[in-house]
């Protein structure tokens, strides 16, 4: 899951760590307001779930009250990524001597969270890491006992070499540490994170994004989230036990199991198809699964035919094929359907289809076949 | 011969009164498996079929001397009974459950190390070696005894494979599900090693996914540890970025994890990778027929 920037910045003040004066507006005129509270010059910035806000415009800086307002006029409204921005976040600019970078996240290969600074912030880490890999340090925590001020201390003087300095950085960085551990996050980062003319360090840049498994503990987290549309119907379908994603095609698939809904939509594409989604519905065999399942693709109005793709293992294919035809008589389906069952009670299942006249295949490379021939 | 388990496994299942833990229950001691016992706290005295209940691991391996247990309990819960499974002492703990917070994962894992434990999953399918043992949720009428060694990320696309494998007569020593999640067990280089020192096993087949550089890691493992073929098979190649399908650990982020680098590096060291699924039993048989 992820969160705005002033979120998370408002997550790592609340450890300790010195984020700059801001405030979070909804209108140009807020903005105004907000930038003579503050002082100029101000820093707008879009909040929006999407990175690369600089590039599109969506950061802008202002000297005096028009320049806010128009400023904020101009973010505002704006689309970036698909998105549309709804607030601002207003930032009292800071006289920057220099960047860096300093972040925690999970290190999949190692199976442990990485801490990474690199005196080249502001940038991408990924770029940066394309760039100038040496210049990006790394140091794996021990999860027995955590970032100590040793390993932080360690980092820091890859940051600095004035103690002084190196004391504020390893205090940003073990306030971050608790700050990622305590929350359940899967990233957090200061990017860049700013030396200022008054030899003070702060948080220019904030990012969190947080492990979906751990948010039945972080409440306070999961009440932060902020759906996009897309996002609205992949949770309503998570609440039936679907786990849905849409994407741009027109052949509308409904799977058991995620790796074989992956698998049937790189099918379909191996083919010369286009899949209009990732739909898993599962591993149980209850029929108003495939009700639910059937609904969400038919919303989707760029589905031209539906493919259904079942193994069934635990799941039993008649049961499927009683929700399916369960599914045919609530709703209205105009499109073609092409069904695949294979595995537990097929036979059954399949039967059950021929009585009612819907179309069977045998494996899944003849229904993405016959599926794409439809459309 | 197998890998990890043979006939003489002893297993409890944690999590044995639930829905899913009591119905595989039964379903694994009716393929054959020995589930000697099942662990539910307070439940101490009553019985799942024939299975007998005990309120703590401890008491369970004192009564029934078990050496693997299998976990069905709810998310919430499940870091716990693997911690309680491995301070027992059980050197094979195999986790079903799915939705473990990562970082419950990345603490578990020394203590596996430290305790000699070795852990399947979680999120995962549980593992079958054909006509001996059972230990998980695969549909076991699918799986033929044969000389196929697999090891997969998924489950339904696992089980697609070997349905097609054993359609066309290709048997397997042991089929492994290692799980969707981020952080997980054991993995492929572990497994790997394993079957290559398996006398029963004489071709191997990879399941992977989009995310994490997991199947990379093996391509840098192959060449000079494995010398038995490995036939691989990559799913979303056609999965947009930044999204999670459906397995936590499924997601190409930052540009990283997408199926093409897997299935390039896999290329490199000599591993015969599927265009799609139903590709692999032709290419195994062409491997095991070279060999």
């Amino acid at each position: 899951m992820k969160i705005h920037e002033y979120q998370a910045k408002e997550l790592m003040a609340r450890e300790g760590i010195p984020i700059p004066a801001e405030r979070l507006c909804f209108t140009p005129d807020e903005v105004r307001k907000a930038a003579f509270e503050l002082g100029f010059p101000i820093v707008v910035k879009a909040q929006v779930h999407a990175g690369g806000r600089g590039k599109a415009g969506g950061v802008k800086l202002a000297r005096n009250g028009k320049e806010a307002k128009s400023a904020g006029g101009q973010i505002l409204g704006m689309t970036i990524k698909d998105l549309i921005v709804k607030k601002v976040l207003v930032t009292k600019a800071m006289n920057i001597i220099k960047e860096f970078y300093v972040g925690l996240t999970i290190d999949r290969n190692k199976q442990q969270v990485v801490l990474m600074v690199s005196p080249e912030g502001g940038v991408e880490i990924e770029e940066a890491a394309k760039i100038h890999p040496d210049l990006i340090h790394k140091f794996y925590i021990d999860p027995d006992i955590g970032l100590r001020e040793f390993q932080a201390r360690e980092a820091a003087f890859k940051l600095f070499e004035d103690i002084d300095l190196v004391r504020k950085t390893t205090r940003i960085l073990v306030n971050l540490y608790h700050c990622f551990i305590n929350r359940d996050a899967s990233l957090a980062e200061i990017n860049p994170l700013v030396l200022t003319k008054e030899n003070d360090l702060v948080v220019l840049d904030g990012k969190m994004n947080f492990d979906d498994n751990a948010l039945f503990r972080q409440k306070e987290i999961e009440d932060l989230r902020e759906a996009s549309k897309d996002e609205i119907k992949e949770i309503e379908a998570k609440n039936r036990g679907l786990t849905y994603i849409r994407l741009n095609g027109n052949i509308g698939c409904m799977v058991n199991g995620a790796g074989l809904a992956m698998a049937t939509m790189d099918l379909i594409k191996l083919y010369g198809g286009e899949p209009a989604n990732f739909l898993d519905i599962g591993g149980s065999s209850n029929p108003q699964k495939v009700v639910d399942a059937m609904q969400l693709l038919i919303e989707d109005k760029n589905v031209k035919v539906v493919m259904i793709n079942i193994f069934g293992g635990i799941t039993r294919c008649d049961d499927v094929a009683l929700g399916l035809i369960e599914a045919l008589e609530q709703i209205e389906v105009k499109l073609p359907v092409i069904v695949r069952l294979s595995g537990t009670n097929s036979h059954e299942g399949l039967e059950i289809l021929k009585h009612a006249n819907i179309v069977t295949v045998e494996t899944m490379a003849e229904a993405a076949q016959k599926a794409i021939s439809l459309i | 011969m197998s890998i990890l388990i043979d006939r003489n496994t002893r297993l409890i299942v944690q999590g044995i009164t639930g829905r899913d833990g009591n119905f595989h229950a039964q379903r694994m001691k009716e393929f054959g498996t020995k589930v000697v016992g099942g662990v539910s706290p307070g439940k101490k005295g009553q019985a799942v079929g024939d299975i007998p209940v005990f309120n703590t691991v401890k008491e369970a391996i004192a009564k029934t001397d078990a050496n693997a247990s299998i976990i069905f309990v709810p998310a919430s819960g499940a870091v716990d009974a693997i911690y309680e499974a491995a301070e027992a002492g059980i050197k094979l703990i195999i986790t079903i459950t799915e939705g473990i917070p990562t970082l419950d994962m990345i603490k578990v894992k020394p203590f596996l190390e430290k305790k000699g434990a070795h852990l399947i999953g979680p999120n995962c399918p549980g593992l079958i070696s054909p006509e001996e043992i059972l230990i998980g949720i695969m549909p076991a009428k699918i799986f033929l005894k044969g000389n196929v060694g697999l090891i997969s990320r998924s489950g339904t696309l696992t089980y697609e494979v070997v349905n097609q494998l054993t359609l066309h007569g290709i048997g397997q020593s042991t089929c492994i599900g290692i799980g969707g999640d981020p952080v997980a067990g054991l993995y492929y280089c572990d497994l790997l090693e394993m079957f290559e020192n398996d006398p029963e096993t004489e071709a191997i087949v990879m399941i992977g996914e989009i995310g994490g550089e997991r199947e990379e890691k093996a391509a840098e493992y192959i060449p000079g540890h494995i010398t038995k073929p490995i036939v691989a098979f990559i799913a979303g190649q056609s999965a947009p970025p930044d999204k999670r399908m459906g397995h936590a650990g499924a997601i190409i982020s930052s540009g990283s994890g997408t199926a093409k680098e897997k299935i390039n590096a896999l290329k490199k060291a000599g591993v015969k990778v599927a265009g799609k699924p139903s590709d692999i039993p032709i290419m195994i048989e062409n491997c095991l027929k070279k060999g």
